[in-house]
């Protein structure tokens, strides 16, 4: 390592702006680059509805959409989602009234524990938007990213159904 | 998580400035497998370069009838790209084949190949690993080695290179377009990754102050006579303990070109070239394709857990090659294997 480098990694790196519009809003928030996007919503904007389960990207409880599609937040790092639009769990109803796929999640009783449910609801509404699944074999395969211990696969896919339908395949 | 400065490519010629002005730096673009391994400190960079808004995002023609693919698209564009699920199908299924939808949102195609293994020994800082720390032995030689090579390892190392992309696009002769700073440079895909020798740190000939820019496939796709497919301990979100890539041209019964890869046997995706020449000429069945199989794993060794796979490998080459002649390709979402 050269000294010039050597000096810069030991400098204590400087905090960074990063511009995200959350659910509909606005936020500027003053960071380090190492915060990901999980650790940003949930500790700096008290956003704790998006779930961290193995912060590696393998269960999907920290699925949130950016720019429309779902993504692992704990893989993410915020500063490089500077100026993209983020949706959480917090964001999908409207004006008090659930999304569909909030609905069909309680009308199938989609959850045990629960801690799963915010990733499944956002990645099955990134799934809807794509609309590239339409058998139940699509739905559970482009689904896997999201695993649930408490095993309620079946009623997930059901209530995924009824949402799809309720859509008529729009997000 | 490790803490590290954070800048950003302003375009390629600047990324290439940055990475070669400071050696420990790493470029950053899905960061699905750089921040996990941070995570782990396996990889400490005290600086990432951020080139994940470089405009290497487009899919396009080529004069010759293939196709050039940005290195930044995401493997999900690409996956579902018209003109790859039409001509390169094979792509396409060994793709979607791969981690989530998630992470397949997020990863990006130059990404893809430069992942590290999943060696268990690689990830865990306690352990001794020649890849992540050069001379420190080999944990995994004599440990729980159910994940590791059988074809081309070393007395240094054993690891596989998890990629199920990498594996169809070395059956498809693709090459990978790199710009450093004496200029660009094209690499065969099959020549990209090496095996581990005396020098496992090495993944692939990707030179430190060198950018892949993008994949190039050539125009010959296989879209008729392919399969990808993928055995794995879960039927999804898992990486391949065998996987077959199978590409075949037939005329009239007989396989006029034969191409065969195999994924999660070795430190690179291994085409066997003397498989591919026992299938050329030869009638599109049974007995060729038990042949061929016989070939590819002639030199394969088990470590004691992992012996199950040159069985395992055997007879999915056998069932992949019969799924192409058949042209019933393996789909990626009904888990059936016919
Ligand atoms: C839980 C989990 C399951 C997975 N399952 C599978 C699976 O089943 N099959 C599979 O194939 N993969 C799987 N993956 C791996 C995934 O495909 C890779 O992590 C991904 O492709 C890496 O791409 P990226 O853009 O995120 O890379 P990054 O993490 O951003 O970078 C990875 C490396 O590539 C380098 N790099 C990136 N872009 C360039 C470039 N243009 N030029 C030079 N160097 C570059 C970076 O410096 C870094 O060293 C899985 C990952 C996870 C976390
Ligand atoms: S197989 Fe390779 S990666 Fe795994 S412990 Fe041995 S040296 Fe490390
Ligand atoms: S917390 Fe992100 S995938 Fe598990
Ligand atoms: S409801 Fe408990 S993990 Fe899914």
């Amino acid at each position: 390592m050269s000294d010039v480098s050597r000096s810069a990694a030991m400098a204590a790196p400087a905090t960074i702006n990063v511009t995200l519009e959350v659910n509909g809003r606005s936020c500027t928030l003053t960071i380090a680059p190492w915060t990901t996007l999980l650790d940003a919503l949930r500790d700096r904007l008290g956003l704790t509805g998006t779930k961290k389960g193995c912060d590696q990207g393998q269960c999907g409880a920290c699925t949130v959409l950016v720019d429309g599609r779902r993504i692992n937040s704990c893989l993410t790092l915020a500063v490089m989602k500077d100026g993209a639009k983020v949706t959480t769990i917090e964001g999908l109803e409207t004006d008090g009234t659930l999304h569909p796929l909030q609905q069909a999640f309680i009308d199938h009783d989609a959850f045990q524990c629960g801690y799963c449910t915010p990733g499944q609801i956002c990645s099955a509404a990134g799934l809807i938007a794509e609309g590239k699944a339409k058998t139940p074999d699509q739905i559970r395969e482009l689904m896997s990213g999201n695993i649930c211990r408490c095993g309620a696969y079946p009623n997930i896919l059901a209530a995924i159904q009824q949402a799809m339908t309720a859509m008529g395949g729009k997000s | 998580m490790i803490k590290f400065q954070y800048d950003r490519a302003a375009d390629v010629t600047d990324a290439v400035r940055q990475i070669a002005a400071d050696p420990e730096a790493r470029f950053i673009a899905g960061g699905t497998n750089l921040i996990d391994l941070m995570k782990y400190q396996v990889e400490r960079p005290p600086r990432l370069i951020d080139i994940s808004r470089l405009p290497l995002t487009s899919v396009e023609e080529t004069p010759g009838g293939g196709l050039r693919i940005g290195a930044l698209v995401p493997n999900t564009d690409l996956a579902y790209h018209p003109l790859v699920e039409q001509r390169y199908p094979i792509l396409s299924s060994a793709i979607m084949s791969g981690a989530s939808q998630q992470l397949r949102n997020m990863a990006s195609t130059g990404g893809n190949l430069v992942q590290r293994t999943r060696c268990f020994y690689f990830y865990d800082v306690t352990m001794a690993c020649n890849k992540r720390q050069p001379g420190s032995g080999c944990a995994a030689i004599k440990g729980i080695n159910r994940i590791n090579a059988i074809l081309g390892t070393s007395e240094s190392c054993i690891a596989t290179h998890p990629s199920d992309m990498c594996v169809a696009l070395a059956v498809l002769d693709a090459k990978v377009h790199v710009t450093g700073l004496s200029g660009s440079r094209e690499i065969a895909v099959v020549d990209f990754h090496r095996l581990p020798g005396d020098t496992p740190q090495i993944d692939n000939n990707l030179r430190r102050d060198e950018i892949i820019t993008a994949i190039e496939l050539p125009a010959q796709g296989f879209a008729a006579n392919h399969s990808y497919l993928k055995i794995r301990d879960r039927l999804s979100y898992a990486f391949a303990l065998v996987s077959v890539a199978a590409a075949l041209e037939l005329e009239s019964g007989r396989i006029k070109t034969g191409r065969l890869a195999l994924g999660g046997v070795a430190h690179k995706p291994w085409r066997s070239v003397e498989a591919e020449a026992a299938l050329r000429g030869q009638a599109a069945g049974p007995e060729t394709f038990a042949r061929a199989a016989e070939i590819v794993l002639r030199d394969a060794k088990g470590f004691g857990h992992n012996d199950f796979k040159i069985d395992l490998a055997r007879r999915a080459i056998v069932r992949t090659l019969t799924q192409a002649a058949n042209a019933t390709p393996q789909s990626q979402a009904d888990k059936r294997i016919r």
